[in-house]
């Protein structure tokens, strides 16, 4: 018999009868649980890769190239500002909602620069928690139920849940690797076909997400790959939303352009950028959206009824690691160059090992993570079974018989792609050497065991 | 170049040239007039040509507007084709025709006035969730104080330290090796859901599991957020007793819910009411707004604005309505711990019944005295917690390290120190005991009527029997409370806040004449303010 339709009609049945609620207290405990289910926005959403593979990382034993964070320690000067600000007491307390005014003047210093035009640094430059926030705030505030927001595959992950949750349809492209493949692949192999990227916009598109440098694959988008999408973007009328969280992390040979300094793009692109990135912080979760204020305006609006402001201390002691930093630009002391030197011989070594062992890396041109195709080594995974991709199987299989993780690059696409990605892996390189030492004599015994 | 007019902005749209069906014309149309009223506001574009565009902006959109108002109730039954009536699939034509010979007319002269080159989006940009819900009180009001150099009795933040065990905390965690400056666990990071639950279980009366029972947010705030979030849907109501934290409004219309009102008052026959005590909710009044379609009640206890403290028997008549009609309470207690005159916190989630439908909801910032940490929490059940979590890892995901391992500590200390005159969670409200008193006799002595709270930060006053002449003319279509203040700020360098903000648009005409002030303060503050007053009283 189905109960569903009674507990259903219980609440009126009470309201109308006036029961004695008491005695209905086993049947209480079943209509609670079924109002308190989730709200359609976030249904299907609860699932999520870090959940899977983030407990390995408190394993000891294990050698951690999975979560993207740096296990090297950030710049002094920063840690020295935040102990500096929280010893001023105001700086403990509340300050300016879209951002502390320390700090966004310190961006539009050094984004008035990079971009070459003049920013508000009230109206044009949102405040948030990480990058991560400012796709919240945007999507929030630009996109609902109705639209359609090209992703560029791989991304990273949290993009299609926020498009999801913003009530609008994802709509994916992949890169594709231009060249067969041979000994020697870099990030700049991967592009999108235009034609194909023209096919996906249409009427409802509201916007188009790019991120470069590339999470997972580390392509650094090139001026003529931008003016394609820019040019999309301005005869189809939709917004850009572009993720630079690793803008500074850029390797000898390359440029990171940005697409709202293109013609028409200003106007009609939110850029995001991220603390934790630049300084080595990612527990500081501070990061910005740049903009015209015609549409910041409304990020600030999400913001001012989400939560409200961000930790006071933290934004001071990043505000003024810019300005030391903006006085050096151009400089090899100028931490957003001096990283990226440190970063790059970090990844030749990471390239070399994988090479070592027959596995081939994908070189990135900026980032800090290298994607790599385990098809030589072989592995049969058959014994566990058909239902994940190949690539979560081979992550969980290394993390348990080799003590060495990483993350399975599916993660970051959508269910059409799958069979084109299954067969890499991501590693994170921003760690120190110790670190890289051990996934290296890891690596070298492979096939010994 | 042709001026722009207001049939040169039709051209903006040109791209409606196909539309396929009227309603996908009409809801476009509302958007464009969003859309307009966007760009006008923040166009780039020169003033000369500004000053012609509102007003043709204007009236092209709101002829529009009118327009799909008649053609939308038309066609409200429905958008599917074959269901239309005749006559508006007539109409639709004719708009359809009229927009195609127009279209390509327009843009050439758009694109000639120069509009199409500025490259401004010529479609809807915000989402409709966030419709109106874009002003707020803070942002003018600390600016005007701020302008205006006043003595800040205005915002909610202590302007005197936390207290150095806290500080040291923070200090010792952001030396405490480079995994403090990295991500630790989302929904929380260990140390601090371990001692939280601990800290709390002890309070509740029950095991609170550290790692399925609570969140820990970006502030208070956020913790709210991820609550309306996760359980108001569209077409929900949500009851919120007024006077409200003015955040709960726009959350949770932002969620699609509607929000239902029930008003503290002075109890009747009880003379003056001179302390929060005496506001109370009419039972009956209360158990009238719940429906089938109340999905939950925001009680915020001790309460911003009022003070009130609400005493088990309140709580209970609201229990027994959450229980009768099903209803999760969600339970702000950022003050919990700033009780006065021995008037003791009460947890709602305690009493029977309760656990299982209430997030409690609790501060860093104002346990702590360090608002600008913004290190907040929700507790409750697990089964409830978890979609909390879900906008939680969609929206901020982590929240910032090193603050939480500092709150952590401090934390553990308070729970050593728990109920010994060494807990700051005792000596701080004692500190502020005496302010609070202090400033109420001074409020007295000046002619206005403090409503001395029983807990909280704050303290309401009534104004009405002061008589002021308020001639500013920049204010003069405002609510009294507003105008009060402002004049407060420029005239006598004092920044209080109008306690209508705390109202529903309903009824804030009938509570316009209280301000509230924030007494945590340095004794040089409140000396400032005294001085202020007296002198203002002096000269009358």
């Amino acid at each position: 018999m189905n109960l569903l339709p009674i507990f259903r009609s219980a609440p009126r049945i009470l309201q109308t009868n006036r029961f004695n609620v008491r005695t209905l207290s086993s049947c209480k405990c079943k209509m609670a649980s079924l109002k308190h289910k989730n709200t359609k926005r976030i249904e299907g959403l609860d699932k999520n890769v870090w959940v899977a593979f983030t407990s390995v990382a408190a394993d000891p034993s294990i050698v951690n190239l999975g979560q993207g964070f740096p296990d090297i320690p950030p710049p002094s000067y920063v840690k020295e500002g935040l102990a500096q600000a929280a010893m001023v007491d105001r700086l403990n307390q509340y300050t300016r909602g879209f951002g502390h005014p320390t700090l966004v003047k310190a961006l539009s210093k050094v984004y008035g620069k990079v971009y070459d035009r003049q920013l508000d640094p009230f109206k044009e430059i949102l405040v948030t928690v990480g990058g991560y926030g400012s796709l919240f705030s945007a999507m929030q505030a630009l996109v609902e139920e109705g639209d359609e927001v090209i992703i560029i595959e791989p991304f990273f992950d949290c993009y299609v849940p926020m498009v999801k949750m913003a009530g609008a349809k994802p709509v994916f492209i992949p890169l594709r690797l231009k060249s067969p493949a041979t000994t020697s692949i870099n990030s700049a192999d991967w592009v999108l076909d235009l034609e194909e990227l023209a096919s996906k916009f249409n009427s409802k598109t509201k916007a188009i997400i790019i991120n470069t440098p590339n999470n997972p694959i580390g392509k650094i988008f090139s001026r003529s790959e931008l003016q394609a999408i820019a040019d999309l973007c301005i005869k189809h009328d939709t917004l850009c939303f572009s993720d630079e969280v690793y803008e500074w992390l850029i390797y000898k040979g390359h440029e990171h352009v940005k697409i709202a300094t293109l013609p028409g793009m200003w106007d009609r692109t939110i850029t995001i950028g991220s603390a934790g990135k630049t300084f080595s912080v990612t527990g500081w979760k501070l990061g910005w959206s740049i903009g015209p204020e015609h549409l910041i305006k409304h990020l600030q609006t999400v913001m001012q009824n989400s939560l409200y402001t961000c930790p006071t201390p933290l934004q001071e002691a990043v505000g003024q690691g810019l300005l030391r930093d903006y006085e050096l630009m151009g400089q090899p002391d100028c931490y957003f160059s001096s990283l990226a030197l440190e970063l790059e011989g970090k990844r030749d070594r990471m390239a070399a090992m994988l090479r070592q062992i027959g596995m081939t890396p994908v070189v990135p041109e900026g980032g800090y993570f290298m994607i790599v195709d385990v098809t030589a080594l072989n592995q049969d995974l058959s014994h566990m079974g058909d239902e994940e991709p190949y690539d979560y199987k081979f992550v969980k299989w290394m993390i348990k018989e080799k003590k060495l993780a990483a993350i399975p690059v599916t993660a970051f696409v959508g269910e059409d792609s799958v069979k084109q990605f299954e067969k890499y892996i991501r590693l994170c390189f921003i760690k120190q050497d110790s670190t890289l030492d051990a996934a290296e004599a890891i690596l070298k015994s492979w096939n010994k065991s | 170049m042709a001026p722009p007019t207001a049939v040169t902005i039709l051209s903006s749209f040109a791209h409606l040239q196909v539309v396929p069906n009227l309603y996908e014309f009409i809801s476009s149309a509302q958007h464009k007039r969003r859309y307009c009223e966007d760009v006008l506001s923040t166009s780039p574009i020169s003033p000369g040509k500004r000053s012609l565009l509102p007003g043709g902006g204007a009236l092209f959109a709101g002829s529009l507007a009118q327009r799909s108002k008649c053609v939308t109730s038309l066609i409200a039954g429905g958008s599917k084709q074959s269901r239309k009536p005749a006559a508006v699939k007539l109409l639709e034509n004719f708009m359809w025709r009229r927009t195609a010979v127009i279209g390509p007319l327009l843009s050439n002269r758009l694109a000639v006035a120069g509009f199409h080159e500025k490259g401004i989006m010529s479609r809807k940009l915000h989402a409709r969730r966030i419709e109106g819900i874009d002003k707020n009180i803070w942002v003018e009001f600390t600016q005007l104080a701020a302008d205006y150099k006043a003595v800040n009795l205005g915002q909610g933040f202590p302007d005197f330290p936390p207290p150095s065990f806290i500080q040291e905390a923070f200090c010792k965690a952001l030396n405490g090796g480079f995994h403090m400056h990295q991500y630790t666990r989302a929904f929380g990071h260990p140390n601090l859901v371990k001692i939280l639950a601990k800290f709390f279980s002890r309070i509740v009366g029950r095991e609170i599991d550290p790692m399925e029972d609570i969140l820990v947010s970006v502030g208070a705030y956020q913790a709210l957020f991820c609550t309306f979030q996760a359980l108001i849907d569209e077409g929900d109501e949500v009851i919120i007793v007024e006077p409200f934290f003015d955040c709960y409004q726009p959350m949770v219309k932002m969620a699609g819910g509607t929000a239902i009102y029930v008003p503290l008052k002075p109890r009747e026959g009880c003379g003056p009411a001179l302390s929060s005590a005496d506001w109370v909710l009419s039972p009956e009044e209360l158990a009238s707004k719940f429906s089938p379609r109340t999905k939950a009640i925001v009680i915020n206890t001790p309460n911003n604005p009022l003070g009130k403290v609400y005493q088990q028997e309140e709580l209970q008549v609201i229990a027994d309505l959450c229980i009768k009609h099903d209803v999760i309470c969600i339970s702000d207690e950022v003050y919990e711990w700033l009780t006065y005159d021995g008037t003791k916190h009460v947890k709602i989630a305690s009493l029977p019944g309760m656990w299982e439908r209430t997030v409690t909801i609790g501060s860093a910032g104002k346990t702590f005295s360090a608002t600008g940490w913004k290190v907040g929490w929700a507790m409750g059940s697990g089964h409830i917690l978890k979609h909390l979590k879900t906008v939680h890892q969609n929206s901020v995901y982590h929240c910032a390290t090193a603050a939480q391992e500092a709150v952590a500590v401090g934390f553990q200390r308070e729970y050593d120190l728990f109920g010994t005159v060494d807990s700051y969670f005792l000596q701080l409200p004692l500190h502020l005991h005496e302010k609070r008193l202090r400033l109420a006799d001074c409020l007295k002595s000046v002619g206005l009527k403090p409503i001395l709270p029983q807990g909280g930060y704050f303290m309401i006053a009534d104004i009405s029997k002061l008589n002021i002449n308020l001639t500013d003319p920049s204010t003069k279509d405002e609510l009294y409370d507003y105008r009060f203040v402002k004049w407060l700020i420029k005239e006598k360098g004092l920044a209080t806040i109008p306690v209508s903000a705390f109202y529903s648009p309903e009824h804030r005409e009938e509570f316009q004449k209280y301000i509230r002030f924030c007494f945590v303060k340095e004794d040089s503050t409140l000396q400032a303010a005294e001085d202020i007053l007296r002198q203002w009283s002096e000269s009358k």
